[in-house]
């Protein structure tokens, strides 16, 4: 039996990182450093009014008062902020695309390693991609059809210039500047992101997508992503990230804010497969993350799916504010950590209006050495009679040298309220692994298959051509690691 | 077909089979009885390829190729089948993925397409009539909540569907009330035919009176003690194993 378990630990030793490349293109790099000269050459850079500037200066200086959380169950060493470079964007870029035929393309040959060919994207699938390279978005598709619709999709910067006073009136309004340690950096030196407007009634004809990517070296990512959904719209977004493979450790601190006003429904699903470090835990993204939706709507809905193979060192708990009555928010979760990937994961659903309702379903997936912890809250205020939670944290575990944590919290103040939790750990036996193969199943097939079914709540939540991508997503993260 | 020749087996350092011999020709079933600990299970899945079933000495030959060269994978590909004393539960993973990934397995070792979505689904609706199984129960994650008999069934279901030509059974008949013997011994019997062979590994005679054997061996110690026809198992039934295990 010994043997397996080495074997099944050979196997899930490799994992072929396919996006791991950097293009060659010159870029205009602020040298490393954070003071407040920097932020006002990024505010500057991008020709912010005042009030954004200031808004930053305040987040900047309550940062310098504040300390990183040292609650999570990761471990890293202190990260140097004055290494990092705030600002890089692509020399040619300077003046910003007016279409795909002005972008650079040794960027759109790097999509197309990614797997997004713009103008196939375009042309066949009908997804308006938002793509943010480093700090600046180099090229809106789409943008056209969604005017029409009164839709607006567009880089934060461009929204500052174009839309100040909606941005304005919601940036900071559901992750305030001084929320947290990395959400008070993000909001200092943010440099670029989605912008989204869905005006009142309107339902966003086509997926909204957007693919970051981390291209410079020793540049920090700190985007900003800001959705509104005016009463009565809907709209379902989704992000996809990677990075290339890199020895040193990269920082990712973004803020997503998420505002749905009455009847409106927002769907957010996430397929981050950012470089998770090699097999000895060197290099990797540091994926340290904001994301919050207030549904401050009555019947309003916030869905977050996410689905997450990479980084190095994942600190991420997309939230919910239930403050509308009968309001809903969903999170539904995969996570996989594989060698020595950590991950403290999960969600915060807070039950503020009546007849809230919020679902959790985690997945989580342990291999190799990794690690990970499933951290949740589920808060009822008094106001909230009638609220109902409904959490379920399932853990997969494929060797003996991984681990699976749960913190689940609640806090409940009012005593209508109904709260179901279950959990469950379970292994991808020998046992399990062996039938599979006695029925004519090789190895690596047979763990895809488990991990599949394991996941198989989440991916229904995915858009139908997603979910694919995610399955496929999961066995290329667990190919490496079984062939 | 089945040519085993001085298998000796060891398992965590135990040795357990010590020097089998027998063979099983295409058409034939033998039982392979004996008192717990003498070695069945354990032959079971030394021809099924499990891992840390060491083989020190012999050779197992299927249609003159070395079993024991294979993985299990290949090994079920070529025909082997095993019917599992106790059927693994995969949660999330649905009787009809298993039964087609497997299906799909040994057509792609033989350079065939994928099967048919619609064709895979009647056929396999097909055989589950054989063994009274809901249709229903086929989405169901494998074995999952499965009560002991249903799991017996669903292996049974299995090797139907399949088709292999070597059918190895573990202990099928154990745990299971009259009527879901009669059933699982009537899916044996669909698949007798001349160009299959059948080991049926138990512990008791009753299996028996539904799926007649040509010829029984004994195993005790991990030696066979004694091989017979038929009239052995009725032997063994009337007088156990004690008498076979002092020789």
């Amino acid at each position: 039996m010994a043997t397996q378990e080495t074997e099944i630990r050979e196997l899930m030793k490799r994992r072929e990182y396919g996006a791991g490349f950097v293009t060659a293109i010159e870029s205009e790099t602020v040298p490393p450093g954070l003071s407040e000269d920097v932020i006002r050459l990024i505010s500057a850079k991008k020709g912010e009014p005042e009030w954004l500037l200031e808004f930053r200066l305040k987040a900047y200086r309550r940062w310098l008062k504040m300390t990183a959380p040292q609650w999570a169950h990761v471990q890293y060493p202190p990260i140097d902020f004055q290494a990092i470079s705030y600002y890089s964007q692509p020399k040619s870029h300077k003046a910003g695309p007016k279409s795909l035929d002005e972008v650079d393309p040794k960027l759109l040959e790097t999509y197309k390693k990614l797997g997004i060919p713009l103008r196939e994207q375009e042309m066949l699938a009908g997804v308006a991609v938002d793509v943010v390279f480093d700090s600046v978005s180099v090229a809106t598709t789409f943008k056209k059809k969604l005017a029409e619709a009164g839709v607006i999709f567009c880089p934060i910067s461009e929204a500052v210039q174009e839309h100040p006073e909606l941005v304005r009136k919601y940036l900071g309004s559901v992750v305030p500047f001084g929320d947290n340690y990395y959400a008070a950096l993000n909001t200092a030196v943010f440099t670029d992101g989605s912008f989204v407007f869905i005006p009142r009634g309107v339902r966003c004809p086509m997926e909204l997508s957007t693919y970051f990517r981390i291209n410079e070296r020793n540049t920090g990512q700190f985007e900003r992503t800001l959705i509104i959904a005016e009463e009565g719209s809907q709209v379902s977004y989704l992000e996809g990230c990677t990075a290339p493979q890199r020895d040193e450790n990269q920082l990712h601190a973004a803020v997503v804010e998420l505002v749905a006003l009455d009847d409106a429904q927002i769907k957010y699903s996430t397929v981050q497969n950012w470089y998770p470090g090699d097999e000895q835990g060197r290099g990797g993204i540091y994926n340290f993350v904001t994301k919050r939706g207030d549904c401050r709507g009555a019947r309003s809905k916030i869905s977050w799916t996410q689905v997450e193979t990479g980084s190095a060192i994942t600190w991420k708990y997309p939230s919910c504010i239930l403050r509308g009555d009968d309001s809903v928010g969903e999170f539904y979760s995969v996570a996989l950590t594989n060698n020595r990937q950590q991950a403290d994961t999960g969600t915060k659903m807070i039950h503020v209006g009546k007849n809230t309702r919020s679902t959790i379903v985690s997945k989580g997936i342990s291999a190799g050495q990794g690690q990970q912890s499933y951290r949740g809250l589920v808060r009822v205020l008094e106001t909230a009679a009638n609220a109902r939670n409904y959490t379920q944290c399932d853990s997969l575990l494929i060797g003996d040298r991984c681990g699976a944590h749960t913190f689940p919290y609640t806090e409940v103040r009012n005593p209508t309220a109904q709260l179901e939790h279950e959990a469950t750990t379970s292994k991808i036996g020998e046992d399990q692994l062996y039938y599979c193969r006695a029925r004519g199943i090789s190895e690596e097939e047979a763990v895809s298959m488990i991990v599949n079914g394991f996941c198989k709540e989440v991916f229904k939540e995915l858009p139908m051509e997603f979910a694919v991508e995610a399955g496929k997503l999961l066995a290329v993260s667990l190919e490496g690691a079984v062939g | 077909m089945l040519e085993i020749k001085n298998l000796h087996a060891r398992v965590e350092g135990k040795d357990i089979l010590k020097g089998l011999d027998f063979s099983v020709g295409a058409g034939q079933v033998h039982a392979i009885m004996g008192p717990n600990g003498s070695g069945k299970s354990t032959l079971a899945h030394v021809l099924a390829g499990r891992e840390g079933y060491e083989v020190t000495e012999g050779s197992v030959r299927f249609d003159g190729q070395d079993l024991l060269a294979l993985p299990p994978e290949e090994r079920a590909c070529l025909g082997v089948f095993l019917g599992f004393q106790y059927p693994v539960e995969i949660p999330g993973v649905s009787n009809l993925t298993l039964l087609k990934a497997a299906l799909n397995a040994r057509r792609k070792r033989n350079g065939q397409p994928e099967i048919d979505p619609a064709d895979f689904l009647a056929w396999v609706r097909d055989r589950a009539k054989l063994v009274k199984i809901d249709p229903k129960m086929l989405s169901r994650g494998v074995n999952e909540g499965f009560s002991g008999g249903e799991k017996k069934r669903n292996e049974i279901l299995q090797m139907l569907v399949l088709e292999p030509r070597l059918m190895i059974l573990d202990e099928t008949d154990s745990g299971l009330d009259i009527d879901a013997l009669k059933i699982v011994s009537d899916g044996i019997n669909a698949m007798r035919s001349p160009q299959r062979a059948t080991l049926l590994v138990t512990h008791y005679q009753r299996l028996l009176d539904y799926v007649q054997p040509d010829r029984v061996h004994v195993l005790a110690r991990g030696h066979i003690v004694r091989s017979g026809g038929p009239e052995l198992a009725r032997e063994l039934e009337a007088r156990g194993y004690g008498w076979l295990e002092a020789a």
